[in-house]
């Protein structure tokens, strides 16, 4: 069941036309935000499928721009987006793929600034939702509808069971976890969405456990 | 979770409550959030769906300048003359359109159940409202039947233009609107689902054809078809009439429809109406000559 709340029928409140190419594609930019942690220095954008054929007329490119700026998707500074990444100094750059991607509303974003790239898939799945697809070359799913955490860590004895520890500590309840990894032995990834909001704390423990090379979170 | 509309009907005929009912009780065990700030959220939702009412009565623009300014003429028209299908129904339409010539020129509007086809569901509501005078509650209620109804959509077809067509959007939308105004005028769950059932039959095959890939032309106009058909689905189905083919059925033919249109049909902006001359000539003159090509 991938629509499971009455709010992803009526709702959301956002800023028109699309609420796939518009809300959809601002959700899909403001994970992208939030998983980066930090401002881009720039941002480059390919859009596949309708996103490439129609983002100029549905507020695509404003729209993500705008969630890159960490703006929600009813935020009305999403219309004059180009405005304010020119304000911070984020440079935006779109690419228009002719080929076809899984989804029809697909976007493979790269960020980067002088301390790092990174690198998503988004979709936007119809009705404002969207969901992370790639992060980093990882595939994994991520909707954003509950606060997740993000831990990339060496593929080593005990990283899980470490991360799994403090969690428990701090009564999280773990609602949906996934693991993966690049080659046995090498980078890994967990992605774990929890069911509450994430008490304060908890981030710089896990920071500390053994095995971690980084944490980061996205609140719904 | 109920993921049918069959089991939709069965859970208000074991508990003896309404549809809107069972929608609430279901968000309230799926999130954890107390009832209270539920009905809470929905009632914001339900005054952000009255100010784009209001504001696109009083007339917008889009920045294209492809929309704007209909619903302005039909209430002008209302006022000066007797129309051919009676004030409720054009009252209905003219926020329907109200709506989505706000949603058409970014304005702030709530997905009912997406942007392109948000005009359905308010229109109809507040189109209803001098008629049956609902107080804030039932306004609300109306707002979770719909989101009922769309869900089983959403989970067993779509409601996205790109995956399913304009089906997916303003038939899912008129469907969801139809069958929340049979709750509302006193209907049966079943007699909703029956409403349902009768609007999504009328719009299988919708394409979603954009002209220039604006959320516009011919979107805003579905809006106000779609809303005008929920009124008389809703009709239909508090006079008695009923569904050959069961409600969970259409939707399956609607999934199954969805899948086998063409690329050029589902938003992309490529295909119908965005394909005729008059659809790209404003496309070019919209985006430059680019975009006015095959």
């Amino acid at each position: 069941m991938k629509f499971r709340s009455v709010f992803d029928i009526i709702g959301p409140v956002m800023i028109g036309p699309s609420s796939s190419h518009t809300a959809g594609a601002a959700r899909i930019g403001l994970m992208a935000r939030q998983l980066y942690g930090r401002q881009p220095k720039w941002a480059k954008i390919h859009l596949y499928g309708s996103f490439a054929k129609t983002y100029k007329g549905h507020g695509t490119d404003v729209a993500l721009i705008g969630g890159l700026l960490s703006y929600d998707t009813d935020d009305e500074r999403i219309k004059d987006a180009y405005k304010y990444a020119e304000e911070v100094g984020m440079n935006v750059e779109f690419v228009e793929e002719e080929g076809s991607a899984e989804h029809p509303n697909t976007a493979r974003i790269r960020l980067g600034d002088d301390d790092g790239e990174f690198e998503l898939v988004g979709i936007s799945i119809g009705g404002g939702k969207a969901e992370i697809t790639e992060l980093n070359g990882f595939e994994l799913r991520l909707t954003g509808q509950s606060p997740a955490i993000l831990i990339m860590h060496d593929d080593r004895y005990g990283a899980i069971a470490s991360v799994s520890k403090v969690l428990a500590e701090y009564e999280i309840n773990i609602g949906h976890m996934e693991v993966s990894r690049k080659e046995l032995g090498s980078d890994a990834m967990m992605i774990i969405e929890t069911d509450g909001r994430l008490p304060a704390g908890v981030m710089e423990e896990l920071k500390t456990c053994d095995h971690i090379k980084q944490v980061v979170t996205i609140s719904d | 979770m109920f993921k049918s509309i069959s089991e939709l009907i069965q859970i208000t005929e074991d508990k003896n409550i309404p549809i809107s009912e069972v929608m609430i009780q279901q968000e309230v065990e799926e999130t954890g959030k107390p009832r209270e700030e539920i009905v809470a959220e929905m009632g914001r939702n339900l005054d952000v769906m009255e100010k784009a009412v209001e504001d696109g009565m009083n007339g917008v623009k889009s920045r294209s300048g492809l929309t704007g300014g209909d619903a302005v003429l039909i209430k002008k028209y209302m006022e000066e003359q007797e129309s051919l299908s009676g004030n409720l129904l054009l009252d209905v339409v003219s926020k329907a359109v109200a709506t989505n010539e706000v949603n058409a020129a970014m304005g702030t509007i709530c997905a009912t159940p997406t942007a392109g086809s948000a005009g359905c569901v308010p229109g109809v509501l507040f189109g209803l409202k001098p008629r049956l005078k609902p107080t804030r509650d039932q306004m609300i209620r109306f707002l979770f039947t719909s989101g009922a109804f769309g869900q089983v959509i959403a989970n067993n077809a779509s409601i996205s233009g790109a995956a399913g067509g304009c089906q997916a959007e303003v038939g899912s939308a008129a469907g969801m609107a139809s069958a929340a105004a049979v709750e509302m005028a006193g209907g049966s769950p079943q007699q909703s689902a029956e409403a349902m059932a009768i609007t999504l039959k009328n719009m299988l095959g919708l394409v979603c054809d954009p002209v220039a890939g604006l959320v516009e032309v011919p979107c805003v106009k579905r809006n106000a078809m779609g809303s005008s058909q929920a009124i008389v689905s809703a009709d239909l189905a508090l006079a008695g009439v009923t569904s050959r083919i069961p409600t969970d059925e259409v939707i399956g033919a609607m999934f199954k429809i969805g899948q086998s249109m063409s690329p050029a049909l589902k938003e992309t902006g490529e295909g119908g109406l965005a394909a005729t001359p008059t659809g790209k000539a404003l496309a070019a003159k919209i985006f430059g000559p680019a975009m006015g090509k095959e």
